[in-house]
Order: structure tokens, then sequence, then C-alpha cells
């Protein structure tokens, strides 16, 4: 019997939302198929790969190693980050306001994001310390300041979403990350709660959760595969919004990118290991189901966007 | 097609018998038809409907063992696309090429959560020398582990490199609509598992489908090397089409040639063999498996190809952390393996000498095991018992979860000379507490 090509055909698509402006507009989601499925579908928008960019210095280092040696401040290192190999947006994460931390107030904050737009055109994702009521803080004050921008922030959850959802999604017409811990009620739930609330499926992005891999990375996995297959299969419009995965700020944190050469030195150099994890991590995400992901190194950027030209 | 437990219902002689240990043929056929039972156990079926019935209720992917040394890997055998319907039943194997970073990768071998990490097969790729074909099949069946030759389809060198390898029973991959016939012969001759491969999805159905004919079902199919897309759409379509459109003659593992098809960009080649890993690789052939790349893919293999069903475990016992000791107070969680992996991490970043107890939980997180009653007073104070752990360490400072702070005074009483101490309930909060507790005494 001679083999008949199967084509898997959706009456569903996942949402397409665009963040940035003008030429450098970035449009993620849209595909009515399986990432990478080109066989079965033409696929909208390629997946998308941003670079990750901290606002306290050793963290990129850390990361990037010499990358952005030289560079003055925030704005410098976006501009540099900016011109790399397959990067489509950027990520700004505002690290130094963590108040168990550096606790920088949110005015600087806005300041280093202000002077940091300004030196780009790209789209900007603007990422916060993860303390829920500090990152409302700030999304409120950056989504005022970047207004026209139309960025992306990230990201609301289920303990501060109300006030992100309406400051940067209502009040100034932003996109709106919707974070949940790696469960697909979860990540439905809270566009449901911000849908109520009048932030609609056009402006909202997911992150469904983020590990690194080899760190309970299966439950990213089976997450991303059945929120894709829910939004496909099942036409639920409450799983519809694309998705974007912070793979970078994961990876970076883990032993295996972590552990000098010094305490591990059979294991080589520790940037290598990490580039490696980082892409692993990122192009197993993409094949699951992100249509954008955010990396920290360079290198790793040019590979997995290398990738996603290869295959569509 | 597979078949409905009535249409199987229909074949049997519907007599209740009870032969087949089942109350009625309906009861029966029901069980067939969700894999319980083999329908060989009812005494009464014609040989013509139980060759009817085997083929149509034998699995939709066929497992294949391949020799590796004293061992053998098992290939395919899967039932689901995604993880989440069921599980996973072969993990992916890694090759690496003996043309490649060989040696190097050869020293990667090492244990994580109880799983040796190490590549699987040294690979051969036949570059249009003969001898220098069989001096490399040479070199990788010397490394103890699986071996694949790749021909190229060129049966002579297939020939000449079998014959020097017979022992370590390799994979013998090459064959295509040209020379399928040859090839068949030669791996039957040294009892091989056969690759094949295809310029179209529709050519490689139709060799496989001869190959089937001449009694060969000992297959592993090539996805090729013409491009990435092509190479993942053959991967993805093989195995769609043998588990979701029941079409069995693609019911057979798949062989990914990363290495050719990121035409030597290492970073490429990690994404590529990360990809294939998730996309119905069963095979993944690489330059290399260095450090960096194994720590990454060998950790996100263990975490794909676990049981959904079954959390991942760590062994019980007591981990020293930053050079802990004998005077360094101890921490205790539950062998969850991601609660193993985030707590170790934040312990280590703090930097403070201390040891991890991870004590028998049946691999739950901590509040799960504790209402489970798998960690509890009970369990902490015989697990210190059982692991010695007062001959082995001299400190009496014991740190629990702040999630099981109500255990603190039932373990007090337990543990009559410990000093019972509630930690954090997150474990990212360790760092902090881990310093002020020591610089506290």
């Amino acid at each position: 019997m001679p083999f008949k090509k199967p084509v898997q055909k959706f009456n569903a698509a996942i949402n397409e939302v665009a963040i940035g402006t003008g030429e450098n507009e970035v449009k993620l989601g849209g595909q009515n198929c399986y990432p990478f499925y080109v066989f079965d579908s033409e696929i909208a928008n390629a997946p998308k790969v941003g670079i990750e960019i901290s606002d306290i210095e050793d963290v990129n280092k850390a990361a990037a190693g010499d990358f952005y040696d030289g560079c003055a401040d925030v704005a410098d290192a976006v501009k540099k980050a900016a011109a790399a190999e397959g990067v489509d947006f950027i990520c700004i994460r505002l690290d130094g306001a963590d108040p168990n931390g550096e606790n920088r107030s949110v005015e600087q904050c806005v300041e280093t994001v202000k002077k940091a737009a300004g030196v780009t055109d790209k789209p900007l994702v603007i990422a916060g310390c993860k303390n829920n009521e500090k990152d409302a803080q700030i999304f409120d004050k950056v989504s005022d300041a970047l207004q026209g921008r139309n960025i992306l922030v990230l990201s609301a959850r289920e303990e501060n979403y109300k006030n992100v959802a309406a400051s940067a999604g209502l009040a100034y017409g932003q996109k709106v990350g919707a974070e949940s811990a790696v469960d697909v009620n979860l990540a439905k739930q809270l566009n449901v709660l911000m849908n109520q609330m009048g932030v609609g499926a056009q402006s909202v992005i997911m992150n469904t959760g983020a590990a690194a891999a080899g760190y309970g990375f299966e439950y990213v996995i089976s997450t991303l595969e059945r929120v894709k297959g829910a939004a496909l299969t099942q036409n639920d419009a409450m799983l519809q919004p694309p998705i974007i995965t912070p793979v970078g700020n994961e990876t970076w944190n883990v032993k295996e990118a972590m552990a000098s050469d010094e305490d591990m030195p059979g294991w080589g150099d520790r940037i290598k290991r990490g580039v490696a994890m980082e892409i692993a991590t990122a192009a197993a995400c993409l094949a699951a189901g992100s249509d954008a992901v955010i990396l920290k190194n360079p290198k790793s950027a040019a590979a997995v966007s290398a990738m996603i030209k290869e295959l569509i | 097609m597979a078949l409905k437990g009535l249409d199987i219902f229909k074949l049997t002689p519907k007599t209740n018998c009870k032969d087949c240990g089942n109350p009625t043929c309906m009861a029966f056929a029901m069980k067939v038809a969700s894999g319980a039972v083999d329908i060989s156990k009812c005494p009464h079926l014609t040989e013509d409907v139980l060759a009817k019935l085997a083929e149509s209720t034998a699995p939709p992917m066929k497992t294949i063992k391949v020799k590796a040394g004293d061992g053998e890997y098992t290939l395919g055998g899967e039932t689901v696309l995604y993880r989440h319907e069921k599980t996973y039943v072969s993990k992916t194997l890694y090759a690496v090429d003996v043309d490649g970073d060989f040696d190097n990768s050869l020293k990667v071998d090492y244990d994580r959560i109880g799983e040796r990490m190490r590549f699987e097969f040294a690979f051969v790729g036949f570059k249009g020398d003969i001898d220098a074909f069989v001096a490399g099949a040479k070199k990788a069946a010397e490394a103890g582990r699986g071996v694949i030759l790749c021909t190229g389809g060129n049966v002579d060198a297939a020939k000449a490199a079998a014959e020097a390898v017979k022992d370590a029973k390799p994979i013998l991959n090459g064959a295509d609509a040209s020379n399928y016939e040859e090839m068949n012969a030669v791996a039957k001759q040294y009892g091989l598992v056969l690759g094949v491969r295809g310029e179209t999805l529709e050519e490689l159905h139709d060799t496989v489908e001869k190959l089937e004919a001449l009694g060969n079902k000992e297959l592993i199919l090539d996805v090729g090397v013409k491009s990435i897309k092509f190479a993942f759409e053959f991967a993805v379509q093989i195995r769609r089409a043998a588990l979701q459109g029941n079409d069995r003659v693609f019911g057979y593992p798949s062989l990914v040639n990363v290495k050719l098809l990121a035409g030597g960009n290492y970073d490429l080649e990690t994404a590529l063999a990360s990809l294939f890993t998730l996309r119905y690789g069963s095979i993944i052939v690489m330059s290399a498996m260095d450090y960096d790349r194994s720590l990454a893919l060998f950790g996100m293999r263990q975490n794909i190809f676990t049981d959904p069903q079954k959390p991942m475990k760590m062994e019980p016992g007591i981990y020293p952390l930053n050079g802990g000791g004998d005077d360094d107070p101890c921490l205790i969680t539950v062998d969850f393996a991601l609660t193993y992996f985030v707590v170790s991490g934040e312990l280590e970043r703090s930097g403070v000498p201390c040891n991890l107890l991870i004590s028998d939980a049946g691999g739950y997180s901590v509040l799960t095991a504790w209402a489970a009653g798998k960690f509890s007073a009970n369990s902490i104070a015989n697990f210190i018992k059982e692991y010695e752990v007062e001959n082995k360490i001299k400190s009496r400072k014991l740190i629990l979860p702040g999630k099981v702070a109500v255990l603190k005074g039932e373990l007090q009483d337990k543990l009559p000379g410990w000093e019972i101490i509630v930690g954090t309930s997150e474990a990212v909060a360790l760092v902090k507490f881990l310093k002020e507790f020591v610089k506290n005494g």
C-alpha cells in the first residue's frame, strides 16, 4: 500500500500578537499547526528570539562573558545586543529592583529603561525582579514612560495581575505577559481572569513556566504541549495567546552553568557549558510550543535563530 | 487498522467457555483491544483468525533490540506522540562519530539520579575508502558500546565492515530502493538490524514494504541528511503515521544524523540534538558528546523520558555540601528529585558547609509526602537511625523544611539530644536563612 502523506488541519489558530512598532514590529503566534510542522500548514510567523540584559552588570557578565565589556551602562549593552545576529527583540530585566537585593527605586528603573529604549528601535520586553508588589509598581511607571512603544511587561501573576493588567494593559495599551507555574489549568485561569478585566486576547502573551533542561523540564514541555494541543485541537480561546519562554534566566542559574572551572575541572569552560544548556533548553521549548524564547548569551541566540531559519 | 473490542468479539466463538480465564468472550475481546491480554489466550480461534488478529492487535511501533558491548539497548515500542498522554517507552539514544571528538566524548561517564550518563553508540560513516571504513568500524567496536555502520549504500563496504566487527552486532545503515536486496542479505547473514533510507517518504515506505516482504522486520529508518527541514518532516511524519495513522510500515525507530545536518556548526548541532530528542529521533548521531553538551542533553533526556506517573527519586542518604562535615548542621528534606535539585542548588549558592539529608518519601514533594504520611516525625526519626546519622555527624542541629513546621514538637520528642530548627518554606530563601543561621551560631 503506497504511503499517503497525512495532513493535520485545525480550524483554530494561535492568536497573533505584535510587540514593538513600525518596521521593527515583531509578530508572535498566528500559526494553525504544531511548531515547525510546515508540512501541515504554512507558518504565519516564525518563532522569535530575544536577548535578555540585566540592569546588574555582573549578571550579564556571568552569562555573556566579555561580550558587554566596555559598555558604560544598560543602554550601551542594549545597543550592542540589538546588533547581534538573530536577535528579534530585547528584554531588559530589572534584577536591581529586588527589595531583597539592591532595592533600586522605581524611578531609577524607569530612567534605566527610558535611556535604553532611546538607543534601539527593536521591540522591548521589560521583565521585573519577581517581587509581585515591586513589579506592579515598576510596570505601571515603565508602561507610562514608554507609551506608544508597544512593549511587553513580564509578567502579571496570579498575585498581581489586577494591578498589572489595569495599568500596563488597559491604561497604557501595552502587551501583558501572563505568567503561571507549569500547569495548563493555571495558565488558562489567569487568561480568563485577565480577559474578564478587559485585557483581551490580542494583548496577552503567556509565560507558562520555564526551567532548565534536567530540572523538572518535563513539566515545562508537557505544559507547552498541552496548551498548544488544547488551543489547536479544542479551539480553546483561553489558551490561544502566543507563548514566550524566558529560558536564559533559568539555565544560567543551575549548577551546570554556574559551577566555576576550578570547582569542576573535568567539565571544561563554564560559559560553553552554559551556552549548550541554554541552546538545548530553548530548542526543546520551541519544538514543544514556545512562540518566542529569551536568551542571555548572544551565541545561543545566533544558534537558536539559525535552527528556526532552517526549519521554516 | 486497530480493531475495536466489538470487532474482535465478532471473531471469537462467543461461547463464554471461560477457557481464556475471562468470564465472557466480550470481556476477553475488550481486554485484547486494550492490549491487556494476548489474543492467543483463546484456544478456540482458527489459525486464520489468529493471524488476522495478531497483525491488527500488534503494537503500532515495533520494539527493536540492539546489542551494545555486553548489554543491549531497546529502541521504539512507543504508543503515544506526547509524554503527557501516557509515557514514552524507549529513550532517545546518542551516537558519536569516531571521526569527531570521539576520545574526549568517551571520557564522559557519570551518574545522575540513578541513571548512568554516557553516549550509547559509536558511529562510523563510509567516506569512499573501504579500508578506512573497516578501521573505523574496529575502533568503534573497541569502545564497547553499540556500533552503527553507515555504509552510504555501498554494499562492498557493508560486507567488509560487517565481517570485521560481526561480534559487535552493529546496526547496518544504508539500505535504499536500489540496493535493499543485497543489503538485506548482508544484514541477514550477520543477524544485524538494518537501517533504511529514501529520497522521499513514499520511496522509504516502498522500500520498507519490500524489505518486510523479504521477511525483515528488524529495521531502523534513517531520516536522511538532505536538509534540516526535510529530516524534521521525516521524523515527525514517520512517527505520526505509525502512531496516529496506524501505518505499521512506518512503525520503526528512526535515526537522525545531526552532525551532517548541522554542517560543522557545533551550537546548531546542539540545538538539533535537542529538537530531535523531543521530536521523535530514536538515535541521534553527533560529532561530540563532550561535557558541555552532555550535561544539557542527558539532563533533558532524563526529564523527557521519565514516566509521568512515577516521580523521579533521589537515593536517600547523607549529602555533604560545600565541604560539609562532622560539625556542620543537617537539613532534611524529601527524595523528590526536583526538590533535591532546587534545595541543593540553593544550599550550594549559600556557600555554607552543611549536610543535606534525603529521606525516603516515595519520591513526593514535601507537602504531598507529608499529607501521605511519608514524611513524618516517625519517618525522619527512622531515617536518622537507619542511616546512622548520629554516628556519622557530630552536629545535633536539624533544620526542617518550613512547610512541615508542625512536625517540630513530635520530632523533638523522638530525637532527644537534637535541636530541631524550622527552616524556610521556600528553597529560594535558604541562602539568607543559612547565612544568618551560621552568623548567630
